[in-house]
């Protein structure tokens, strides 16, 4: 099992525990990654908005070399997995625009034929590499745990970019992973929600209040700790927790998971390994809850 | 077919403050719009259920309310697609309004935002001695804006209205692009200055966080956020690009330009501006709760290996 990795440039950056665990649970799933050669950034939709043919070359670059690896492309960032899927929908919606961005990828001699496939390791572990085939390396038990998921905007909206209509169960794919790892989902309003992130120079104070309302009311119902396939979900959900709760004026102090740090826990890798300890919210709690149910 | 529908009823005479769940268990015909089931309802079992609805086929823009938590026309949603696995389907008044009573929203703050971006023509060119030409191609892009049908969909599940309620929102924006897209409209080029420039202010179209939400349930295929996003590169252009948003974009699409990737570290500070030193000092403890984390972004961006090509197309294509 064998992808053509896009891992983004948040998880480098800004949030650079995600793109170790992610390539340590993939390692030790068996599933190889073969990152696509000098990746550009997606866009996060900021691009997008500016210039949209510029930022759609550069995702058909990304897509075009994925495509002569032949392989799958998986994300580990809703933005980009929603923001890339866009992209290719736009391109294999308009041969013509699709021809035109092909002309300026002629210059370096490449072409992209419109097969490529993009998928968030979310759906990977479901869909491809299979639940029945995760839970034998489930070595620790997440039982007594309650866990909120938390989405990210651009894996569950538009639906027609992101084969919704082909793969409803990707609309509760994050709770199916949860419950699967022995842990509960705590259902609520916000978990499709905007995090905030994209308007946290713009308008820090409803920024903030998005941070505060979601995290709040997970916490509220009983939340040990939220998990995200997202990392621009996880920079403010996570990152601006403090300042969210001194604007809600109240406390929170609920932990934020990357969902490969939720599946590198289930598989008996330790918390420093998985980069908890790079978390702005402590998740010293979270870690001893955990160890008490493992022994208990 | 049988299916419960759960209504979220409030009675402002009631005594009870607040809301009630109330179900009614139905049978209802395979090819039941929600509307279809509600009428039902009110007609057969319960004479005091409130709800607004006119033509019943996703014209009148009348019958928007939440069905399982997301905004959309009760008409154009059939029942027998809306059950979950026990046949239930959650009905509610459209959200980020007030409740007149049961499913009918009060629309008074969706009017008084429509009304806020004056939507009406306002040429400030030559007045042509006949009729205004205009080309087919402007007309037909705008017909897909003005095919709203003021339903506030959108505006019942704008995640950022939940927060702010001064935010314009989808449907007054959208409404506002309808004419900074019209060639009639504004200046002798068509360039709406004036509109533009008051759309830029705070709670204008720079508070849109590009959630999505609006696009999904418009039930006219409007694109609201779409829209505002087209209205952004507009304010630019004309000259209106000395705030955030723009500051942000710009400095986005710059450090990718340059170097593949986004520089993480920068970005910030080219947003609120090198010389704003109140925000600048206000990102230090974010900024050393990261450092202290061992998360701040590296201080050196490296640029992508092939990045000449990247440069290139950024030259072609944006400069």
């Amino acid at each position: 099992m064998k992808y053509a990795f896009y891992p983004g440039c948040v998880s480098q950056g800004g949030a650079p525990e995600l793109y170790p665990s992610a390539k340590l649970i993939c390692d030790r799933l068996g599933i190889e990654l073969d990152e696509i050669h000098a990746w550009t950034c997606c866009g996060a939709g900021v691009m997008q908005e500016k210039n949209q043919l510029f930022s759609d070359t550069l995702n058909a670059r990304n897509l075009a070399k994925a495509e002569q690896q032949g392989l799958t492309i998986m994300t580990i960032c809703s933005t980009c997995q929603g923001v890339i899927a866009q992209a290719n929908r736009r391109l294999l919606a308009d041969p013509d625009y699709l021809a035109e961005i092909n002309g300026y990828l002629a210059e370096e001699g490449l072409e992209y034929k419109g097969t490529a496939e993009i998928k968030h390791l979310l759906w990977i572990l479901i869909e491809d590499y299979g639940l029945d085939n995760l839970l034998p390396h489930v070595t620790r038990s997440l039982g007594g745990l309650r866990l909120a998921p938390f989405y990210g905007c651009y894996i569950v909206r538009p639906t027609e970019a992101l084969g919704i209509e082909e793969h409803p169960e990707r609309q509760t794919s994050l709770e199916t992973l949860i419950e699967i790892l022995g842990a509960t989902a705590v259902d609520f309003e916000g978990k499709t929600k905007c995090c905030g992130f994209p308007i946290l120079t713009i308008n820090e104070k409803n920024s903030m209040a998005m941070v505060g309302n979601h995290t709040s009311e997970a916490k509220d119902l009983g939340a040990d700790a939220m998990v995200t396939p997202c990392p621009l979900c996880h920079l403010n959900l996570d990152g601006f927790q403090p300042k969210a709760a001194k604007q809600a004026n109240r406390s929170i102090d609920l932990p934020i998971l990357h969902l490969p740090q939720l599946i590198g826990l289930a598989m008996g890798i330790s918390p420093a390994e998985l980069g908890l300890k790079k978390h702005i919210i402590n998740t010293a709690p979270l870690e001893l809850k955990l160890a008490s149910s493992t022994s208990s | 077919m049988d299916v419960t529908v759960k209504i979220k009823r409030y009675d402002p005479e009631s005594n009870n403050s607040g809301y009630v769940w109330q179900e009614y268990p139905i049978a209802i015909d395979e090819n039941a719009t929600v509307l279809d089931a509600l009428i039902q309802i009110r007609e057969d079992d319960d004479g005091t259920l409130s709800l607004r609805c006119s033509c019943r086929s996703a014209i009148c823009g009348s019958c928007a309310m939440k069905i399982n938590g997301q905004g959309g026309l009760a008409c154009k949603t059939k029942a027998s697609e809306s059950m979950d696995k026990d046949g239930v389907i959650l009905v509610e008044p459209a959200g980020n309004m007030d409740t007149v009573k049961d499913l009918v929203a009060d629309f008074d703050m969706f009017w008084n935002k429509i009304r806020e971006i004056e939507p009406y023509l306002q040429p400030e060119g030559v007045v042509p001695e006949g009729e205004y030409v205009v080309s087919n191609e402007s007309m037909l892009h705008l017909s897909a804006v003005t095919a709203c049908i003021l339903c506030g969909a959108c505006v019942s599940d704008c995640t950022v209205l939940e927060v702010d309620k001064t935010f314009l929102g989808p449907a007054a924006l959208a409404k506002a692009y309808r004419f900074t897209a019209d060639p009639r409209d504004g200046d002798e080029d068509g360039v709406s200055r004036d509109r533009l420039k008051v759309l830029g202010q705070p709670s204008g179209m720079w508070d849109c966080t590009r959630c999505n939400i609006c696009v999904q349930v418009c039930p006219k295929g409007v694109a609201p956020m779409d829209r505002i996003m087209a209205m952004h590169d507009q304010a630019i252009e004309a000259g209106y690009g000395n705030n955030n948003g723009a500051r942000h974009a710009d400095a986005f699409i710059e450090s990718v330009g340059h170097t593949g990737r986004l520089d993480e570290l920068r970005l910030p500070v080219k947003t609120v501006g090198i010389t704003n030193i109140p925000a600048l000092l206000g990102f230090a403890p974010v900024g050393w709760r990261a450092m202290t984390h061992g998360k701040l972004p590296p201080l050196i961006h490296k640029s992508v290996e092939d990045v000449q090509i990247v440069r290139n197309l950024y030259r072609k294509l944006e400069q």
